[in-house]
């Protein structure tokens, strides 16, 4: 083997899951991506909000199963790391009551080029939707007893456009 | 067979109870069978499980269809299917 062959020596990815009540911040999570590393080259980030829907709403409440929402959204993460070979993913999924305007998600992927950093953040996204084990419940604005939010038919489809593009 | 199973979401509340510990009848084998018997444990049981087919099942933790056998696993969760994100 020769000197020219050895790859250049590559630094950890950086997987980061939390699942949690407590509000997170965007510019401290890209931070944390991004600090001390030169081959991050672009950085996507997606954050979900809570919406009113129309002023019907006081606010979601989110049930989630502690033991396997972060093993499943570690996988997840994981799996979105090693696809589209990025240098950092940070997910981070809030539980609770969370009023309008409030965030519930966020996801930063960190690679050397944007589209596998836009690849990135989409692709796990698109599972949290269907694979997470969380559950969204509606709190009315008038003291009524909300629905629980049905699962959209456009977010498995969402998620099967990353099985027939692999 | 002693197992506990867990319940979230709309099917937590209709059956009332966020978990439980079951002694399961030998004829229990697979997630889909495990539905069926809760089904006829009562009327709360019995709206929970109305629609078995959209019931989503995790076993010990991961996802899990209908068809799948429980074996030896620890924990059962049943819930609808998941809206976070």
């Amino acid at each position: 083997m020769t000197a020219d062959s050895t790859p250049p020596a590559k630094r950890p990815v950086q997987v980061t899951v939390r699942i949690q009540s407590s509000d997170f911040d965007i510019s401290d999570e890209i931070g944390a991506l991004t600090a001390g590393r030169a081959d991050v080259g672009a950085v996507a980030s997606f954050t979900g909000l809570c919406r009113d829907e129309g002023g019907r709403l006081s606010a979601l409440e989110l049930e989630h199963y502690p033991g396997m929402a972060e093993r499943a959204i570690r996988a997840i993460a994981e799996e979105a790391a090693e696809r589209f070979e990025l240098t950092g993913l940070t997910a981070i999924h809030r539980y609770g009551k969370i009023a309008p305007g409030g965030n519930i998600v966020l996801v930063v992927a960190c690679a050397s080029h944007r589209q596998a950093a836009f690849d990135g953040a989409a692709f796990l996204m698109d599972y949290f939707k269907t694979d997470a084990p969380f559950w969204k419940k509606e709190h009315l604005k008038d003291g009524g007893a909300g629905e629980w939010v049905s699962a959209k038919d456009a977010d498995d489809k969402a998620k099967a456009r990353w099985r027939s593009r692999s | 067979m002693s197992l506990k199973v867990v319940y979230f979401a709309w099917v937590r509340e209709r059956i009332g109870k966020g978990s439980e510990e079951l002694e399961l009848p030998e004829s229990v084998v697979t997630v889909g069978d495990l539905i069926a018997h809760l089904a006829t444990l009562g009327e709360e049981y019995a709206a929970a499980f109305e629609v078995p087919q959209v019931i989503r099942a995790a076993i010990d933790e991961e996802h899990a269809g209908h068809d799948e056998a429980i074996g030896n696993a620890r924990e059962i969760a049943l819930f609808p299917p998941m809206t976070g994100g």
